[in-house]
């Protein structure tokens, strides 16, 4: 097999890490609805009570960071499968990183901000 | 006698099975969420936890006709990748692996996914 800079890293981590990130995406999703059926709705004072709660924040923030790891080997797939030229699948896959990685900076920063 | 190949790769006379929907929708779906979802969702994020009436601006701009339509894809697309994820997840541990189940999970994933969407749709107007 020929192995080449960006492909594939040809084993069952990603596969698993994929699934892994999605479970707990998908828990933290069933977390907003069971706030929201137990309150009747989520209004302002809930919605700024739940992040002024640091255990809130973190289960944030983990969402946040298994979103980056998911978003990244789909998106990794993608260009994979679509974008034949190397050098252009590989920037757009760095391009993919550096997103990635500033958008989980950017949701710590918010979270927490000081208010 | 041998037929050529490959066999068809028009993808607009590629007749899609049900399954292949799912999946290439789960695909467009989840880049959909990367481009346009994640970025929104930070900036909406950012506004709503803001000082003052930050809250009530976002509702306002919530409000506009054109942003609901935007919110109302975009939960379209994180509901059909939520539907089609667990569908893919029972899928890997043999759950629905026969072709009519697979048929008819598949047919299950884009009708929960539309109607919890028209739900979102009711909530947002």
């Amino acid at each position: 097999m020929k192995r080449v800079l960006v492909g594939a890293h040809y084993g069952l981590k990603d596969w698993v890490a994929q699934r892994i990130t999605a479970v707990l995406m998908a828990v933290y999703t069933l977390l907003w609805v069971v706030i929201a059926v137990i309150h009747g709705g989520i209004d302002q004072a809930l919605w700024q009570a739940l992040f002024a709660n640091a255990a809130f924040r973190v289960a944030t923030l983990l969402f946040g960071l298994a979103l980056l790891w998911h978003a990244w080997i789909g998106m990794r797939d993608i260009w994979m499968d679509y974008i034949a030229s190397t050098a252009l699948r590989f920037s757009l896959e760095v391009l993919t990183v550096v997103v990635l990685v500033g958008y989980a900076v950017w949701l710590a920063a918010i979270l927490w901000a000081p208010r | 006698m041998t037929r050529p190949r490959p066999v068809y790769l028009n993808l607009v006379r590629i007749r899609l099975p049900l399954p292949g929907l799912v999946s290439i929708l789960h695909r467009i779906s989840g880049a959909a969420l990367f481009l346009i979802g994640i970025p929104l969702l930070l900036l909406g994020l950012e506004r709503s936890l803001g000082t003052g009436d930050a809250f009530a601006s976002l509702r306002t701009v919530l409000a506009q006709p054109l942003v609901k339509l935007v919110a109302l894809g975009l939960a379209w697309a994180y509901l059909h990748h939520f539907c089609a994820g667990i569908r893919f997840l029972l899928l890997d541990v043999h759950r629905g692996i026969e072709l009519l189940q697979a048929r008819r999970s598949s047919v299950i994933v884009l009708v929960v996914s539309l109607a919890l969407t028209v739900l979102v749709g009711v909530r947002l107007w």
